[in-house]
Order: structure tokens, then sequence, then C-alpha cells
């Protein structure tokens, strides 16, 4: 375990080191105190653009911030060679798998804090409410859905060759099943077969991310969702991204790796 | 004396577009605290054969082991120092961050880290540079950082892949200095060079390869009394290599 949270912090020390992470902070830090800036009236309404706007844009953020920075671990590893030292030392190829991953999620972790923080400041400082709760329950299911895009994005870096093609399919896969993966089910039920079939077992399959996305929450000041529903999703995310890691850990396992 | 390092009719080929037989059965023992010189010309299958002892490669067929143990189990190198051929590590961590990341995967205790770390970093002479990034490091002081790593450990083996490569007269001398101090403590020391003046004064005992296979194996004076030549003719011999007229 020592040796996953060694690997685990060194990914975060290069993440944050790296200076491109920031850029996105304070792209999305300006788009939105631009748009507070354009605003002038002070009515509910607009408070709750901003708020959906600012969510929009943290979603957009870490969702790049995860797939880009956890699709180029093991890849840049290889690149780079410095797979063949760390490799050389007693580890397992699940442990850096595992350390990888688990760095470039509470990297993403951090990131959220960030983000939430500066949204409950904006938004905050307008409404004079603070329903600190809802943040935390929408932030913390964000948060377990970048875990599994993460082990997802991992798992495509190790099967397929170029990151910059795994980041996109990564992209259309993770948004597709975002906007599409709720509706799946009826839309199966308007096609013929096979094509109902085929539909469904997908709709049974793949990992619900929709259910994280509980940004109404937040924009609508909705009533908190019950906490064995959040620990429940939490617990569906983490079986997700786990197998996805076994997965990973399978198409690594006994790879060849070229000097 | 007991065998570090035993390969046994290792095989291996590389598949792909141009398949190749880098090793074609491959015998070889390096026993306990030796220091032991591996040879052969560019594509011999010296950097192949350290890649299976770390695990890096797979053998199509035979076996290869480290203190006995399988190199295909991660225990294997617990005990061993790695140098690769191309030094590339972390570039954006300073020497002793690189040193310390490796000191914790080795499960080196937290109290003996920092003086592990001070040690090494004196011994490639790398102390005044240990707070910077090692991106801003020349390729000396690069290959000084991965002999650094190699030590971190304290390793009764060490395998280096062309360990001077890319040094200067200096660095040159001292990574023999390194090898000589550490044989003197009972280290074993599997290395591959083609430098064969080097390989003359640190070596107990050589192994020339050629195209997967290998052509002479023992101490260099019995080599030399045996072929009435100098290792480097010797060398040139057996490679096939013949100088135009
Ligand atoms: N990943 C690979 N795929 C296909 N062939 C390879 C691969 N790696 C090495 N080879 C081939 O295997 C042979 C042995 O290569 P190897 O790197 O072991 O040689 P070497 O003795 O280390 O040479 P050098 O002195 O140049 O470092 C060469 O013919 C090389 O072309
Ligand atoms: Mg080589």
């Amino acid at each position: 375990m020592n040796t996953v949270f060694a690997i685990a912090s060194v990914t975060i020390k290069e993440l944050y080191r790296r200076k491109d992470f920031y850029v996105l902070f304070v792209l999305s830090a300006l788009i939105t105190l631009m748009a507070e800036a354009g605003t002038f009236f002070h009515d509910d309404k607009i408070v709750r653009y901003l708020k959906e706007l600012c969510l929009l844009l943290i979603w957009i953020s870490a969702l790049v911030i995860a797939v880009t920075t956890a699709a180029r671990q093991i890849p840049a590893e290889r690149e780079q060679r410095t797979i063949f030292p760390l490799l050389a030392k007693p580890v397992t190829r699940g442990q850096v798998i595992a350390g990888k991953s688990l760095g470039c999620w509470l990297a993403a972790g951090l990131a959220l804090v960030v983000f939430y923080l500066f949204l409950i400041a904006v938004c905050g400082s307008r409404e004079h409410a603070w329903p600190l709760l809802n943040y935390l329950q929408a932030a913390w299911l964000q948060w377990m859905f970048l875990g599994v895009v993460i082990a997802m994005a991992v798992l495509g870096s190790i099967v397929f060759a170029a990151p910059s093609s795994n980041a996109t399919i990564l992209f259309v896969v993770v948004i597709g099943i975002l906007l599409l993966g709720g509706h799946l089910n009826q839309v199966a039920l308007e096609r013929p077969e096979p094509m109902r079939s085929v539909l469904y077992a997908i709709y049974f399959i793949i990992p619900h991310l929709e259910w994280f996305d509980v940004r109404a929450l937040v924009i609508h000041d909705q009533s908190l969702i019950a906490w064995w529903a959040v620990a429940a999703a939490s617990a569906y995310a983490i079986v997700y991204a786990v197998l996805f890691l076994f997965a990973a850990w399978l198409a690594f396992r006994r790879k060849a790796l070229n000097t | 004396m007991a065998a570090i390092i035993q390969i046994n009719k290792l095989r291996v080929e590389y598949g792909g577009a141009m398949p190749k037989v880098a090793l074609k059965g491959l015998d070889l023992t390096v026993n306990a605290g030796e220091v032991f010189g591996y040879l052969g010309p560019n594509g011999a299958g010296k950097t192949t054969t350290m890649n299976v002892l770390l695990g890096f490669a797979n053998a199509t067929s035979g076996m290869a082991q480290l203190f006995g143990v399988d190199v295909r189990q991660p225990i294997a190198r617990q005990r061993i120092g790695y140098l690769p051929e191309l030094t590339y590590y972390y570039k954006f961590l300073t020497a002793e961050e690189i040193l310390r990341f490796y000191a914790k995967i080795f499960g080196i205790a937290k109290s003996a880290i920092e003086s592990r770390i001070d040690a090494v970093l004196k011994l490639v002479e790398l102390d005044h540079a240990r707070k910077r990034q090692i991106k801003t490091y020349s390729k000396g002081m690069q290959q000084r950082v991965g002999l650094a790593q190699a030590l971190i450990n304290n390793p009764d083996l060490l395998i280096l892949d062309e360990p001077t490569s890319g040094l200067d007269p200096i660095g040159r001398m001292q990574v023999r200095a390194i090898i000589q101090r550490l044989k003197g403590e009972g280290k074993t020391v599997f290395f591959s060079s083609h430098e064969l003046g080097e390989v003359e004064t640190v070596c107990d005992r050589v192994a020339i390869m050629c195209e997967g296979e290998l052509k002479a194996e023992g101490k260099v004076a019995d080599l030399m009394r045996e072929h009435g030549a100098s290792l480097e003719q010797i060398f040139l011999k057996l490679i096939g290599y013949r100088a135009a007229a």
C-alpha cells in the first residue's frame, strides 16, 4: 500500500508542477466573473443562471482535467522511459496502475475543492445563502463520477496505442452516457428487434454516469439527497472503477515493454 | 559459489512486423561477488537479456532467476539496482525527491531514508545539485542520478546497461571506482559495455555475445591465454569481423 501511495504522490506532484493545470482554473474563474460582472440586477433568476453557467464550466473543466491527465499517465511513463527504473523496483504492475489512478483521482478531488469553494464564494456572496450540504453532495458525487472516468481513461491508455485517440473516444463515450444513458431504455422500446435487445444490454452494462450529475441540487436549491442514496451511488461508482482498473491490470500485466 | 543470476536456455523472440530472435537459447551464470562484463556488438542481445531479468520483456522459452527467484516475481527485484541504457527520470522532480520516492518503494525505513539519500548523492557527487529539478541537469548528471537511484536500496546485485556511455573521462573513472568499491563490499555487478579497456580492468569474468548467442565466456586472463590475443582481438575475431586489407 505504501508503494501505491508513493506513486500516487509523485503523480500529484507532477500534475501541480505542470503549469497547464492552472489554465483551466483561471479560465473558468474568468468566465464566471465576467458573467457576474455583466449582470446588474440582483434577482433570483440571475443568480440561478450564474450557478448554472459556473457548474457547467466546472463539469467541463473537471472532465477535461481528469481525462487528459489519466489518459496520459502510463503512455508518458513509457514514452519517457521512466517506467523502466520504476518497474525495476519491487513493484507490481498492478501497483503502478493503482497508484497512477489514485493520484489522478486525488488531484481531481483537489481541483473540485478549489472549483466549489470558488462557486460557493461567488454565489453565496450574491444570495446570502449558504446551502453547504447541497454543494457537498454535488461535489462528492461529481468526484465519484470522475473516479469512474479516470479508471476508464487508464484502461483506454493501455488498450489504445495513441493517447489522443483514447482521450477523444473517452469524451465521446462519457458525454454520450451523460446525455443518453438515462434514456436508452426508452429508446430501446421504440426499436425493432434485435436492436432493442442490443440497446437494452448496453443500458444495463454501461456505468450510469448521468446519475452523478446532480447539478440541479445546487441550481434549484432542491432538498438534499438521502445519504444512503449517496452512499449507494458511491459504492456503485467504486465497483465500476475497480472493474475498469482490473481490466487495465489484465491488459498490462504481461505486456512486453519496449526499451 | 552461489549463483546470483541464473539463465537457462533463454530464448526471446520479438514479434511484430519484423520478427527477430534476439536471444537463441542463452545459458549464463553470474556468481556472488563477481564483476561480470557483458560484451557484444550493437544488437547482440545485451539489453534484451537485462530486460528479461527485470521483467520488461517476456521469455519465449527458458528460464531466468535472480537470487533463485523467478524474474517474473516482483520480489526478485528487492535486492537489485538497475541502471537503464538510456536514463530518463521524472524531470519535474529534484534528485533527492526521486531518491526518496524510490526509497519508499523499496520499503526503506523512514528513519534511514535521508541518510541513505545523503550517502548515495555523495557517492555519485551530485550533492551540490540535489535540490534542482532533473530537467536542469546535463546528460552526465542524469547518468549520475541513474547510478544513485540504482544504489539507493544498497543492492546486492547491480545490473548496469552501459553505465559509462555519455560520461566524460572523469565520470568514467568515477563509475569504475564505484564498481570497484562495490566489489570490495562483496556486491555482484553485471554490466554491459563497449569499452573493452574498462572491462579488462574491472571485470572478473566476461561474456561475449553476438546475434543472440554466447560466443565466449570466462576470466579475461584465461581468454587471453587461450586465444593468445588481446581482448579486443578476441572480441573482433569472435564476432566475425575481418578488417578490410
Ligand atoms: N522491441 C523490439 N522489437 C523488435 N526487435 C527488437 C526489439 N528490441 C530489440 N530488438 C532486436 O533484438 C536484437 C537485440 O537487441 P538488444 O537491444 O538486446 O541489443 P544490444 O546488445 O543491447 O545492442 P546495443 O549495444 O546497441 O545496445 C536487435 O537485433 C534488435 O534489433
Ligand atoms: Mg543495449
